[in-house]
C-alpha cells in the first residue's frame, strides 16, 4: 500500500514537471501594441521582468500559458489606467508575492545576495594582496632556476 | 582555526542547508502566499447553479469556508475530487467551487458525474478573481475564516493527510468536533 | 532476460568496482604490493560490465521491450531508430547509466596511461576513482534501477519527450557528462598525492592533460546545451541562467582555475594547495550539479522527476566522498609549503588573480543559483534570482579578468618584466581600440555603454594572444603544442566576448500580427508573411508558414517557421526558421491564429550569435592541443620523484 504512495506521488510530480515542460514548449507571440510608445516601451519592459507562475522560468512576455495572458492583459489594463511600473509591480506583488519578480529587489532579507559579489571580490583582492606580498618578499632568496619549460614566457633574461 | 579547515567548514554549512532543502521540497514550487493573514478579495460571481444569482463574499461572511479552485480541464482537479466529497460529508464546513476559466456545460457536467461536493460555485469566466487570489496552478484551496481573512492556502490535490493535519486544526472546536 | 541480464550486470559491476577501491586503496597503504596487480583487472570487469548493461538497455529499447519500466516511460514503437537508442539518456535512470559507462571509460583510459606511472600512485588513483563508481552503481541499483520491470506490460510506450526528439540531444548528454565526469580524474590525482603525502611538479605534469581533457570536453558540451536551446527552443536566447544550466557552468569556471593553477604547480611548483582545493572542489560542483537536478530542492525547466529519498542518498554520497577529501585536505596541505617567490608583476600573480576571479565568479553564481535554498533554510522567505542578478555580477568578475588577461600574458615567470613588454602592450591596446571602435560605430550606430568596452576587451585579448606566437614565428623558432594551444583558447575567448557583446547590445526583437502578403521591417530587413499551410512528419502534424525576407529589396531567405503536434504525448512545440546573412541570425516564429487568416509572429535578428558557439569550440581545440604537447607522453622528462616509481617507469 505504500509502495502504491510513493508511487502514485511521484507519478504526479513527474506529470507537474512534465507539464511544465510542455507548456514551455510552445513560448508566446505578443503583438499587444499600446497606442502611446511610451506605455508600449512601459509595457514590454513590465512583462519581460515579470515572472510567469505557472513556468516558473519564463517570463510574462514569453510564457504561453493562459495564467500568462491574463496577466499580461491586467498590465496592459493597469498602465492604460495611469499606473507607475512601480504600481504595477506591487499590484503583482500584493497577489503572488516577491517570487513574481525576477530581479529580487534588495531588501535585509535579499541584502547578503547582493553583496555576496562584491564581498567576494573584496575578499579575493585581500588574499591576493597577501600572498603577492609574501611571495615578493622571497624573491631574491629563490635561487632556483626556473623549469625548462617550453611553452610559456621564459625568465631567460638574465 | 586551521585555514585549511575552512573548507570544510564551509561545506559543512553547504549540506545543513541541503539536507533542510530535502526536508522542504515536498513543498517545492509552491510559493508562499502574501494574503495569508489578509482579507480574502471580495468578489461577486454568477452561479452555476442559477447564473442570475450571485455567488459573493459579503454574503459568506460569518461562516468559515474553503474556496476550492478547479477547472474540468484540471487533470488534477478529478485526482482531488474523491478527497473533496469526503470533505463535504463531514459536515465541518461548506465547500464553495471558484470554477477557473471553465465552460459551464461541462462544469454541470462534470459535477453531475463525478458528485457535487460544493455548496456553491461561483463562474470566473474571466480569470479576474483568480489573479486578486494569487491563484497560479489549480487546484488551489483556500481557508477563510468568520471574518474573511484567509487563513491557510494549499496548492494541489487536497489529500486527506493535508485535510486532517492543516484544515481541520485551523477550524475552531465546535466546526471541527463535527467531522 | 535481457533486462535481468542488464540488472545482473550492473551488480557486478558494483562488486568489481568495491574491489577496484578496496585494492586500489588499501593496498599501498597497507603495503601489500600484490594487490596492486587487482586493480587494472578489476577496471576492466566494472568496464565490460557496465558496458554489457547498457548495451542490454539499447538492446530492450530498440526491440521495443515496454515491459521494461524506463523503455515503457521515454520510447514508442512510432519513435524513430534513432531517438530509440539516444532515448537511453532521455531520463533520470538512463542519464545515470551515461554517467557510470562514461567514468567507466576514463578510468580505462586512466589505467592504461598511467601504465608509465609508480604503480602505488597509479593504484590509488584508480581506486578513487572506484570509490565514485561504486557510489554512483549503488545508488543506481538502490533507487534509479533502469532494469525495473512493469507487470503487466504496457502495450505502448509513453514515447520521448518532442523537445528531446533532436540530433543535437544525442550528442549534448554524452559530450557534457565526459567533461563532467572527467574531473573525477582531476579529482582522484588529487587525492592520491593526498593520501600519498606528497605532491610535486611530476604530479601536475601527469594530471595536466587529464584536466584539460575533461575542461575541452565539458566546454563542447555547454556549448551544445546553448546551441540547442537556441535552435530548438528558437526565442532567441541561449543562456538562461537556469539552475542546470549553473551547475555545469560554476565547474567550468572553477576548472578553467584549476587548469591554469596546475601550470604553476608544474613550473614552479607553487599553488599547492590552491590545485588541490581546485580540484576537489570541480568535482564537488559536479557532484553537487547532479544533486540539484534529481532531488527536488530546486524548481528547474531541466529537473528530472523529483524524488527526496534519491536526494538523502546523493547527499549522503557527497558527504562521504567530499568530506573524505576536504579532511585529506585539511590534514596534507599545511605540509605543502614552498619557499619559491615571486614580484607582483609576474605570471604567477596574474595567474592568482586569474584564480581569484574566477572562483568569485562561481561564488557569484552558486549564491543565486543556491538563493531560494539558502533563504528558506534561514528563513528568510522566497527569494527569485534570474539573469537580472546574474548578469550584472557576473560582469563584476568578468570585466577585470579579460582585462588582466591580455595584460598577463606577457609576463614572464617569477620576475615580471613587463616592462620589456611595454612597447606590445601599448601596441595591442591601441589596435584594439581601433578595430573595437570601427567594428561598433562603423557597422552599428548605437549601442550600450558597455558595447565599445566589450569589443575592446574582446579584441585586445585576441592581439595580446597572438603576440608572443608570431614573434616565435618571425623568429624562426618552433612554437611548441602547449603554447599554441593556449593561443587558440585564449583568443577563441576573445571572439566569444565580442559575439557576446554584439549580441547583448544589437540584438533587434519584434511581435507582430500579420495578414498574408503584409510586411514588416526589422534593421535593415524586410519581412513579407506568405500565409501556412498544413503539414504532416513521421509522429507529428500541424502547420507550416513561409515569410520571405529580404533587405535592401533583394531576396535573402525563405524562412519556414512550423508548429507541430506530436501524435502520443499530445504536446505541441514551435519550430523556429533560423537563417544566417552576413553574420546575422535571422529567426521567425510562429504565434497564434488569429482568425481570417491573421497570424502573430515573432521577428529577431541576432548579429554574431552563432560566433558564440564557434568561439566555445575554438577554445575546446586549443584545450585539446595544449593536452597532446609531447611532454606528457615523453616518459624520458619522467622524473621518477616518488619511492615506488623505480620499478614502474619505463625507460
Amino acid at each position: 500500500m505504500r509502495r502504491r504512495g510513493t508511487v502514485l506521488r511521484m507519478l504526479v510530480v513527474a506529470t507537474t514537471i512534465a507539464g511544465a515542460l510542455l507548456t514551455l514548449r510552445a513560448w508566446a507571440v505578443d503583438p499587444t501594441e499600446l497606442p502611446d510608445p511610451r506605455l508600449q516601451a512601459r509595457y514590454l519592459a513590465l512583462t519581460h521582468e515579470l515572472r510567469c507562475m505557472q513556468c516558473q522560468n519564463e517570463t510574462l512576455a514569453d510564457s504561453p500559458v493562459e495564467l500568462a495572458a491574463d496577466l499580461r492583459h491586467h498590465v496592459r489594463d493597469l498602465l492604460l489606467q495611469g499606473k507607475s511600473d512601480d504600481e504595477v509591480r506591487a499590484w503583482m506583488v500584493a497577489r503572488y508575492g516577491d517570487f513574481i519578480l525576477f530581479r529580487p529587489r534588495f531588501s535585509p532579507r535579499t541584502a547578503w545576495l547582493w553583496l555576496a559579489p562584491g564581498v567576494a571580490l573584496l575578499i579575493g583582492a585581500g588574499v591576493c594582496w597577501r600572498i603577492v606580498r609574501g611571495r615578493a618578499a622571497l624573491v631574491d632568496a629563490d635561487r632556483e632556476p626556473v623549469a625548462g619549460d617550453d611553452t610559456e614566457a621564459q625568465d631567460t633574461r638574465g | 582555526m586551521n585555514r585549511f579547515a575552512l573548507p570544510m567548514a564551509v561545506f559543512v554549512a553547504l549540506v545543513v542547508v541541503l539536507a533542510i532543502g530535502i526536508e522542504h521540497s515536498p513543498q517545492k514550487g509552491i510559493i508562499a502566499s502574501p494574503l495569508i493573514g489578509k482579507p480574502a478579495p471580495p468578489f461577486s460571481l454568477p452561479s452555476l447553479a442559477d447564473p442570475v444569482r450571485a455567488v459573493a463574499s459579503a454574503d459568506l461572511k460569518g461562516r468559515w469556508y474553503l474556496l476550492n479552485v478547479w477547472g474540468t480541464w484540471c487533470f488534477e482537479c478529478r485526482a482531488e475530487h474523491q478527497m473533496l466529497l469526503e470533505a463535504r460529508d463531514a459536515h465541518a464546513l461548506p465547500l464553495i467551487g471558484l470554477d477557473w476559466k471553465d465552460d459551464d456545460a461541462q462544469a454541470r457536467e462534470w459535477l453531475t458525474q463525478l458528485g457535487n461536493p460544493y455548496e456553491a460555485v461561483a463562474l470566473d469566466h474571466s480569470g479576474s478573481t483568480a489573479v486578486d487570489f494569487g491563484v497560479y496552478g489549480a487546484p488551489e484551496t483556500f481557508l477563510i475564516n468568520a471574518q474573511g481573512i484567509i487563513v491557510y492556502k494549499y496548492v494541489g490535490p487536497l489529500t486527506r493527510d493535508v485535510w486532517t493535519n492543516e484544515i481541520l486544526p485551523r477550524l475552531p472546536p465546535h466546526a471541527a468536533a463535527r467531522s | 532476460m535481457l533486462p535481468e541480464l542488464g540488472q545482473f550486470a550492473l551488480i557486478l559491476a558494483l562488486l568489481l568496482a568495491g574491489l577496484q577501491a578496496f585494492f586500489g586503496i588499501a593496498g599501498p597503504m597497507l603495503g601489500r604490493d600484490r594487490w596492486l596487480a587487482a586493480v587494472v583487472p578489476a577496471v576492466a570487469g566494472q568496464a565490460v560490465m557496465v558496458a554489457t548493461a547498457v548495451g542490454c538497455l539499447i538492446a530492450s529499447f530498440v526491440s521495443n521491450d515496454f515491459s521494461v519500466s524506463y523503455v515503457a516511460g521515454n520510447s514508442n514503437s512510432a519513435l524513430p531508430l534513432f531517438y530509440r537508442v539516444t532515448a537511453l539518456w532521455g531520463a533520470h535512470e538512463g542519464s545515470l547509466l551515461l554517467w557510470i559507462l562514461l567514468l567507466a571509460a576514463w578510468t580505462v583510459a586512466v589505467a592504461i596511461g598511467s601504465a608509465r606511472l609508480p604503480p602505488r600512485f597509479a593504484a590509488r588513483v584508480l581506486g578513487v576513482l572506484g570509490v565514485v563508481s561504486f557510489g554512483f552503481l549503488l545508488f543506481t541499483l538502490a533507487t534509479s534501477n533502469p532494469f525495473a520491470r512493469l507487470d503487466p506490460p504496457m502495450p505502448d510506450g509513453r514515447d520521448l519527450n518532442p523537445i528531446l526528439q533532436d540530433p543535437a540531444l544525442a550528442i549534448h548528454p554524452p559530450i557534457l557528462y565526459t567533461g563532467y565526469v572527467g574531473f573525477a580524474v582531476a579529482f582522484a590525482f588529487a587525492c592520491a598525492a593526498m593520501l600519498e603525502g606528497r605532491l610535486d611538479q611530476t604530479w601536475a605534469r601527469w594530471t595536466r592533460p587529464w584536466t584539460t581533457a575533461a575542461w575541452a570536453f565539458l566546454t563542447c558540451g555547454i556549448a551544445l546545451g546553448s546551441f540547442w536551446a537556441y535552435y530548438e527552443l528558437g526565442w532567441g536566447g541561449f543562456w538562461f541562467w537556469d539552475p542546470v544550466e549553473n551547475a555545469s557552468f560554476m565547474p567550468w569556471l572553477v576548472g578553467t582555475a584549476l587548469v591554469h593553477s596546475l601550470a604553476v604547480t608544474e613550473k614552479r611548483g607553487l599553488f599547492k594547495s590552491w590545485t588541490l582545493l581546485l580540484a576537489i572542489l570541480t568535482f564537488s560542483l559536479s557532484m553537487l550539479g547532479t544533486f540539484l537536478v534529481r532531488s527536488g530542492v530546486l524548481v528547474s525547466v531541466h529537473s528530472f522527476a523529483a524524488d527526496p529519498a534519491r536526494g538523502i542518498f546523493i547527499l549522503a554520497f557527497l558527504v562521504v566522498m567530499i568530506g573524505g577529501a576536504l579532511s585529506l585536505y585539511a590534514w596534507r596541505a599545511p605540509l605543502l609549503k614552498s619557499s619559491a617567490g615571486f614580484e607582483l608583476g609576474a605570471r604567477e600573480s596574474f595567474l592568482l588573480f586569474n584564480n581569484v576571479l574566477l572562483i568569485t565568479a562561481a561564488t557569484t553564481v552558486f549564491a543565486g543559483t543556491m538563493a531560494p535554498l539558502i533563504s528558506d533554510a534561514l528563513k528568510l522567505g522566497t527569494v527569485s534570482v534570474g539573469p537580472p542578478y546574474f548578469n550584472p555580477t557576473f560582469l563584476l568578475s568578468m570585466l577585470p579578468l579579460t582585462a588582466l588577461l591580455s595584460v598577463g600574458i606577457h609576463s614572464s615567470w617569477k620576475r615580471g618584466r613587463l616592462r620589456d613588454s611595454q612597447r606590445t602592450l601599448l601596441i595591442t591596446l591601441v589596435a584594439a581600440a581601433v578595430i573595437a571602435c570601427a567594428l561598433v560605430y562603423g557597422i552599428y550606430a548605437h549601442g550600450h555603454v558597455l558595447t565599445p568596452v566589450g569589443a575592446l576587451l574582446g579584441v585586445w585579448i585576441i592581439l595580446s594572444s597572438l603576440a608572443e606566437p608570431l614573434s616565435r614565428w618571425r623568429r624562426g623558432l618552433r612554437v611548441p603544442r602547449g603554447m599554441l594551444g593556449m593561443t587558440i583558447a585564449h583568443s577563441g575567448l576573445g571572439v566569444l566576448v565580442i559575439a557576446l557583446t554584439a549580441v547583448q547590445s544589437f540584438t533587434l526583437e519584434h511581435d507582430v500580427a500579420l495578414a498574408p502578403g503584409a510586411t514588416t521591417t526589422v534593421g535593415s530587413y524586410a519581412f513579407r508573411f506568405d500565409g501556412v499551410q498544413a503539414i504532416e512528419g513521421p509522429n507529428y502534424d500541424g502547420v507550416g508558414a513561409t515569410v520571405t525576407v529580404s533587405r535592401g529589396g533583394a531576396p535573402v531567405a525563405v524562412l519556414k517557421p512550423q508548429k507541430r503536434q506530436y501524435w502520443v504525448q499530445h504536446q505541441a512545440t514551435t519550430e523556429t526558421a533560423i537563417r544566417m546573412d552576413h553574420g546575422n541570425n535571422i529567426l521567425v516564429a510562429l504565434g497564434e491564429d488569429l482568425g481570417a487568416g491573421r497570424w502573430s509572429l515573432r521577428v529577431q535578428i541576432r548579429p554574431l550569435v552563432s560566433f558564440i558557439w564557434l568561439a566555445a569550440l575554438i577554445m575546446a581545440i586549443g584545450g585539446a592541443v595544449a593536452a597532446s604537447d609531447r611532454r606528457y607522453r615523453n616518459s624520458k622528462v619522467a622524473e621518477a620523484a616518488a619511492p615506488g616509481a623505480a620499478e614502474g617507469s619505463a625507460a
